[in-house]
């Protein structure tokens, strides 16, 4: 059986004739796509599966662990803890993707942020100036880092585990040891804790709809004009009904009152408030994403940083610019650690010489947790946030749960380690480690 | 002879204090074929890097068109429309076949990829190649065979009109088939007018395949033939150095 077979294709192989024989793996009907997608994971392009089933598995245990885990304060709750570390996981994709890391990441959050408050509460700076500053001193330490690595060649592990030391320096020297300052700013305070209308939350989805769908569309007409196949029209609308479900729940989900319920004091209502709407932080993160995301599969650029993380030779053969790529990658991912800083202040509400601290090792739990290789070249920024999202479930619920803090640490490092060793072996399967000449 | 497209004279190239290069020429015309030929270490690999521009020669001159240029990148390499199929393939694993043949020459509209249309040249060269063992153009690298990988770099290097292909030993990996394949390609390009230089350690495929022949032997040139006008013996004695060019040894 094998043999007629094997034979079948051989003389198919002498055969001459062009026929159009070379698919591009879009044709086919909803199943062929299916089936394709899945022959995809089992040789180990996973994506971020694991970590979609590692929240959904999350999040029905804590529900049924917790009363507290499914309610509407604890989902915004969740929301706002995890913007940070989706934030810090995105910038990270950035470095990981070229198989570096930037383990200064965190407390570059935190320098900034030090600097930040300190230029506004001591030195009364305009806040909006004071914001610019943080800013690009998040790109200084980012041309800082690619300069070492890039130009001069020096392990990113090694330089940015140095400027991991160095900056928890400059940040007891500008905030003094043990020196706390509030933040003060309404529009900085708002990002984390105030919501957007109840119709803004629809408004966004719209948008998000819309935006999604019209690039779907305009990808099919590029192709059609192209004379190339387009996948079945089906995926499209399936995959802006997921979006239309999944978003619609979260937002009406949100938009439920979740602020305190008023205590009848003397038969009259006392206290209670009414707390609604999507937190501001939500449309940050999905515009960031989104951003993020375009530069990454729709551009040179990104397409480069793939590129060198899967085989720098290869890229530089083919011309690309590999120095200015990396060291640029370094930049974009301290720009993007300085809005983590952002989220994480307006969350806690004040800075301390500690800021960012312990924030890096999450950020790369939650690349990897995602499905984005250490080994670079493989990962997206959603993976990243969807990693976040299991690493915030996981603080969140054991939090609720009243189990001593040492616990999340171990829980954490343990779904760490277990991400890396799936990355691992997937690349295995993939291939990866077999070295083909 | 017509004109050569290009002119090597007198390159040089070391590694610190290993000299790799002592001072070789070569030419190549044309709608010819020419081979470089020579054992492991002779430096062939070396002295095309250094037309691709990926290791700049220490000296000498490179003549492209009767005009001297300079290659210090491999930009400067495909702006003269020189492509590179290399021994060690420099292909990403982890992108596609239509990625890795378009790498670092994207086409876009408005700054963004134009998908369909890289799609479509991609695999209208793969069949102008008559290849029929990719399933889909859409296939990481990392999913082929050596042979497929192989195919996708030549085809890479056929994608945009070049006027000089090299190929470093690109049939090492291949069965027969597609050896056959990959050396009617050859004589294909070569009579569409391109510039084909040619490395082999299979002295059968140079001499089906090969117009002229040129010799390597520790980093020099040490034998430029007539492909017509030569041995196999010959060629056999120049590669290992019982034989000089003019007298035997
Ligand atoms: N980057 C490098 N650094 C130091 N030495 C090198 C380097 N590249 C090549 N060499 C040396 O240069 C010499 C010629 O190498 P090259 O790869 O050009 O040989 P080749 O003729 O292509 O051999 P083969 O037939 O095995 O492919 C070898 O001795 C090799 O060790
Ligand atoms: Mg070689």
């Amino acid at each position: 059986m094998s043999t007629t077979q094997e034979r079948g294709d051989l003389t198919g192989d002498l055969a001459t004739t062009s026929v159009d024989l070379i698919g591009s793996g879009q044709e086919g009907g909803i199943l062929d796509q299916v089936g394709a997608w899945w022959q995809r994971v089992r040789a180990g392009d996973m994506g971020a599966l694991p970590a979609v089933g590692g929240f959904v598995v999350l999040s029905v245990l804590f529900s049924l662990l917790s009363p507290f885990f499914f309610t509407e304060r604890n989902f915004a709750n969740l929301m706002t803890q995890a913007a940070t570390l989706v934030m810090l996981g995105m910038a990270l994709v950035f470095v990981i993707l070229l198989g570096e890391i930037d383990l200064s990441a965190g407390v570059t959050a935190g320098v900034t942020m030090c600097i930040f408050i300190v230029l506004v509460n001591v030195q009364g700076v305009n806040w909006i100036v004071a914001l610019a500053v943080a800013f690009l001193i998040g790109i200084a330490i980012g041309t800082f880092i690619g300069f070492f690595v890039a130009r001069v060649g020096i392990p990113s592990f090694v330089v940015t585990l140095g400027l991991f030391l160095g900056l928890q320096g400059l940040e007891l020297i500008v905030i003094g040891s043990g020196g706390l300052y509030r933040v003060q700013i309404p529009e900085i305070l708002a990002i984390q804790n105030s919501n957007l209308p109840t119709w803004g939350g629809w408004v966004m989805l719209v948008v998000v709809l819309l935006v999604s769908g019209v690039t779907s569309f305009v990808d099919r007409r590029r192709r059609s004009a192209a004379g190339v196949p387009n996948r079945t029209i089906a995926l499209v609308w399936a995959k802006l009904a997921v979006f239309a479900v999944l978003g619609g729940l979260a937002v009406f989900l949100l938009n439920r009152n979740r602020g305190q319920a008023p205590t009848i004091l003397n038969g009259q209502e006392v206290g209670g408030n009414i707390v609604e709407g999507v937190p501001i932080v939500v449309p940050f993160v999905l515009v960031i994403l989104w951003v993020g995301t375009f530069v990454l599969d729709r551009t040179k650029y990104g397409r480069y940083i793939y590129a060198i993380g899967g085989n720098p030779e290869a890229a530089r053969r083919s011309g690309i610019k590999v120095v200015t790529i990396r060291w640029t990658a370094f930049i974009v991912c301290s720009f993007l650690a300085v809005f983590a800083g952002l989220f994480s202040i307006s969350k806690v509400g004040s800075v301390d010489a500690a800021a960012g601290r312990d924030l890096v090792l999450s950020g790369v739990a939650a690349a990897v947790v995602g499905g984005v290789s250490l080994f670079g070249g493989r990962g997206r920024l959603i993976h990243a946030a969807i990693g976040a999202l299991v690493i915030a479930v996981i603080t969140n619920g054991l939090g609720l749960l009243n189990l001593p803090a040492g616990v999340n640490y171990l829980v954490t490092g343990g779904v760490l380690v277990l991400a890396a060793t799936v990355d691992a072996v997937s690349r295995v399967r993939a291939g990866g480690t077999i070295l083909r000449t | 002879m017509s004109v050569p497209i290009i002119e090597l004279t007198d390159v040089v190239k070391s590694f610190g204090p290993v000299s790799v290069l002592k001072g070789v020429s070569l030419r190549a015309y044309p709608g010819k074929v020419t081979a470089l030929v020579g054992d492991n270490g002779a430096g062939k690999s070396t002295l095309i890097k250094g037309l691709a521009g990926v290791q700049p020669y220490d000296s000498g001159s490179v003549r492209f068109d009767g005009e001297e240029v300079s290659l210090h990148s491999p930009r400067d390499a495909s702006r003269l429309g020189v492509e590179v199929v290399y021994q060690d393939l420099a292909l990403c694993d982890n992108l596609d076949i239509v990625q890795n043949m378009f790498l670092g020459r994207e086409e876009t509209r408005l700054g963004t990829f134009d998908e369909g249309r890289m799609e479509r040249e991609a695999s209208d060269t793969l069949r102008s190649l008559s290849v029929r063992t990719v399933k889909s153009v859409r296939q990481k690298v990392s999913s082929l065979s050596g042979g497929q990988r192989q195919t996708v770099a030549i085809a890479r290097a056929v994608l945009k009109k070049a006027r000089v292909v090299i190929l470093d030993e690109p049939t090492a990996a291949l069965g027969v088939a597609q050896t056959e394949q990959v050396l009617a390609l050859v004589r294909r390009l070569a009579d569409q007018g391109v510039a084909v230089i040619i490395i082999s350690h299979n002295l059968a495929d140079v001499f089906a395949v090969a117009d002229h022949i040129s010799v390597l032997y520790l980093g020099q040139m040490v034998a430029d033939l007539e492909t017509r006008a030569t041995t196999r013996d010959d060629v056999v004695g120049y590669i290992t150095g019982t034989k000089t060019m003019g007298v035997s040894a």
